[in-house]
């Protein structure tokens, strides 16, 4: 039973990058029609903004200390960050400790701006072209979005870890009256699958009430008869562009704890993103939410020994298996809608 | 405007003068024949380095590639020396090899097997290089190790860990300096049992590859012998990233050490998950919770950050070594670029000069002249003590390093400390031990 918990509460949080990256997939799907593949490039984006926002808090100058040498026996140079110097030591360690919270309000302007550059420089020029264009030149875009930041960070993990307070991990069982050490969970990937609800909540509150909301509702339905009403529906969409690159860019900054961002995390989520979105539905945004956990949750069931000793591999392929059974049997995902991809 | 004088068996006709016009420049080179494969007949020499340039080990391709740049400069007489100063045989006299000023090319393995094959090929085919070296893994290794082998030149194994390199897909043409899962388990058993006691319980979480099954198997054999048990031994697939599912239920289990037989990323976000969960704040059977990383390396260790503290794990060498070579070495690519080298360039760099060694001491370039030169050769002053090429798997059999991850590092590049300096008799096993059955050596092939 303990295990069945541990396993579901280890999915959530897996889960909830699953659903926040098809979430903006499927955001960008239903309103502009395309096909994004450099969405996970998104998302690594993302982390390297708590990356680059740890950098530029850490900052320094260097100290020669007399008293101790470097490895060629050459007095010892210091690196002392700026912050040290200006906020003094407590404080400044208490800024460098929180660097990826904060970065939370660095990357939301970046990632709207990069997504908006995405779509006015070089997706809006595809909307009339067939879907395979569409993610041939998405899936371009990723690569070089990639290598510019393997170019910048290097192709080594860069560890970013979460402020002090989060570390270790919560006791579930002790909680629920259990043994001790029975389930654990860490505390920053419980903050974590708290984030992705409130941005999932806060996404699906924007689209349901404002006004710019109902647009873009009414957009995703019937673009042609949304524009002859005298709407700018193309600006709205690209705001809805940048938006969606937002939610995957904090998805991943608040990710860069949990796994050291390095330039091809982006792929490593995309394929199954995209597995989530198909069995979600194709343009349904409860449907990309509902599959991210339930696929989250599936894979670290398969993950567990008992079920590797009795099914070997499954842990590799789960994920691909569901997806065929559920579009065998609901070839429209589990809430997808009529005709969208299918003219 | 089209030629229509064209016709089926005069396009046949004029392919076959054709290709006998191409193939006949290769007929007359094969019957007037080079003794070898890529003999050099000028005043220069090529090797071949197969690094990763691209892909998730370019960082440490990249290291490798400045130790080769540095024992090529110093082979050519350039620069300080570094460890020619230093190396028992005095074969070498900075003025190239055989006389003959050394030159390079690169290729890019991206850590793929046939990319790596087709890199090597090419540098062997269209830059004749007359040896091959370099990789960051196991799979590329013994790849490309099989490929020289047909091809008929020497290949210098770079990292490489796997017990296979050198035991089941040895090859009469491949050496490695670098030293393998066996010996891993042979140095960390000693230092574990002496700190973490005789009475654990070990839960095994492996990479789903070759060198995974070997460093789990040489680990398993040595802790199980001094009296640990083995809970559960869990395969993880090579592309996973995230670990929490595998590493939840570890506590339940029952185990009060983990065993992380993963490398690059995947320790990375093993050891990172790990750490996160709490495991090493937990106490299991009475006991404080430890984790062990049986094959460190620098660049990993930076990956992972402040979790490597306090972890045990082993290294084949590390800057901080105080003997004379490694001084050397360390002062020449210190200055050179400004950091310590780490484990991959050291063995790179090692590795050039004992196949530029045996070279001068064979008096030749013939593979199988270079192969007796290094078959059974003993050396000292390259940063491991005394070490031993043996002839029988042409594995090197030196000193290992048992390390622990420092409390207090003073740089990026200061993250280990060293805790013992296992010696060469301890990691030394018999040519047939089990753990490197099956495989022949082979005879060694001249090419050409």
């Amino acid at each position: 039973m303990d295990a069945i918990i541990l396993q579901i509460l280890n999915g959530l949080d897996k889960g909830s990058a699953y659903a926040l990256i098809a979430l903006g997939l499927t955001l960008i799907f239903g309103t502009l029609g395309v096909v994004n593949f450099a969405h996970g490039a998104l998302f690594m984006i993302g982390a390297f903004c708590a990356v680059t926002l740890s950098r530029i808090i850490t900052i320094s100058h260097e100290v020669v200390d007399e008293s101790r040498t470097d490895f060629l026996g050459n007095p010892l140079k210091v690196d002392v960050p700026y912050v040290h110097d200006w906020f003094g030591k407590e404080t400044g360690d208490v800024i460098i400790d929180w660097a990826v919270p904060l970065a939370i309000l660095f990357a939301i302007p970046i990632m709207i701006l990069i997504g908006v550059a995405m779509e006015r420089g070089l997706i809006k020029h595809f909307y009339k072209r067939p879907h395979a264009d569409q993610i041939l030149v998405t899936f371009g875009l990723a690569i070089v979005l990639q290598e510019i930041i393997k170019y910048f960070y290097g192709a080594n993990p860069i560890p970013t870890p979460a402020p002090e307070a989060f570390t270790g991990s919560f006791d579930f069982g002790a909680m629920l009256g259990m043994e001790a050490n029975q389930i654990i969970y860490p505390y920053w990937r419980l903050v974590y699958f708290a984030f992705a609800a409130v941005i999932i909540g806060a996404v699906f509150a924007f689209l349901q009430f404002t006004t710019f909301g109902m647009v873009v509702r009414a957009g995703m339905a019937d673009r042609e008869t949304v524009g002859l009403l005298g709407i700018n529906i193309d600006k709205r969409f690209t705001i809805m562009f940048g938006i969606a690159a937002a939610v995957a860019g904090l998805a991943g900054v608040m990710y860069a704890p949990i796994n050291s961002p390095n330039y091809h995390m982006g792929m490593d989520f995309l394929v199954l993103s995209f597995v989530v979105v198909v069995v979600g539905g194709m343009g349904s945004l409860p449907g990309a939410v509902l599959a991210g956990f339930l696929l989250g949750i599936l894979e670290s069931f398969a993950s567990m020994k008992e079920i590797i000793d009795l099914i070997p591999g499954i842990n590799q392929i789960i994920i691909y298996l569901v997806a065929i059974i559920i579009l065998l049997t609901r070839p429209r995902g589990l809430m997808g809608r009529k005709g969208v991809m299918e003219d | 405007m089209s030629n229509s004088n064209l016709t089926r068996r005069g396009l046949l006709k004029t392919s076959a003068v054709a290709g006998a016009g191409v193939a006949l420049p290769t007929i007359f080179t094969a019957s007037s024949a080079a003794a070898y494969t890529n003999e050099p007949t000028g005043s220069t020499v090529t090797l071949g380095f197969n690094v990763p340039q691209t892909g998730p080990y370019a960082d440490e391709g990249a290291d490798e590639l400045r130790a080769y740049e540095l024992a090529v400069e110093h082979l050519n007489g350039g620069g300080d020396g570094g460890m020619m100063n230093t190396f028992s045989s005095k074969a070498l006299q900075g003025n190239g090899i055989l006389g003959k000023k050394v030159e390079y090319v690169t290729g890019d393995t991206q850590t793929k097997s046939d990319a790596a094959r087709a890199s090597a090929k090419s540098m062997i085919e269209k830059d004749g290089a007359i040896m091959i070296t370099g990789g960051s893994s196991s799979g590329v290794a013994v790849a490309v190790q099989a490929l020289c082998q047909e091809a008929g030149v020497i290949f210098m194994a770079g990292l490489t860990h796997s017990n296979d390199t050198t035991g089941k897909d040895k090859r009469a043409n491949g050496f490695r300096h670098f030293f393998n899962s066996y010996m891993s388990g042979a140095a960390l058993a000693p230092v574990l049992k002496a700190n973490y006691g005789s009475d654990r319980k070990a839960y095994h979480l492996t990479a789903d590859y070759n060198w995974g099954y070997t460093t789990e198997e040489a680990i398993k054999s040595s802790t199980e012998a001094m009296g640990w048990e083995t809970v559960a031994a869990v395969k993880t697939p090579l592309t996973q990233t995230d670990f929490s599912s595998y590493i939840a239920p570890v506590l339940q289990s029952g185990a009060d050490t983990l065993v992380l037989n993963h490398y690059g990323g995947n320790m990375v976000n093993s050891l990172t998950n790990a750490v996160q969960f709490g495991l090493r704040d937990k106490q299991v059977n009475g006991k404080d919770f430890q984790i062990i990383v049986p094959l460190y390396s620098r660049l990993m260790a930076r990956g992972a950050g402040a979790n490597v503290k306090g972890i045990f794990g082993s290294t084949n060498w590390h800057w901080s070594l105080t003997d004379e070579g490694s001084k050397a070495f360390v002062k020449s690519f210190g200055e050179k670029y400004g950091f310590p080298p780490s484990q991959a360039a050291h063995t790179c760099y090692v590795q050039t000069l004992l196949y530029a060694d045996a070279v001068e001491r064979a008096g030749s370039f013939a593979p199988c002249a270079v192969v007796e030169a290094l078959e059974g050769y003993e050396f000292d002053g390259l940063g491991n003590g005394k070490t031993l090429y043996r002839a029988e798997d042409h594995q090197c059999f030196k000193d290992v390093l048992v390390v622990k991850g420092k409390e207090n590092p003073t740089s990026e590049f200061d993250l280990l400390e060293i805790v013992e300096v296992t010696p060469a008799e301890q990691v030394t096993y018999a040519p047939d031990h089990p753990q490197f059955a099956g495989g022949a050596l082979g005879s060694c092939n001249n090419g050409a």
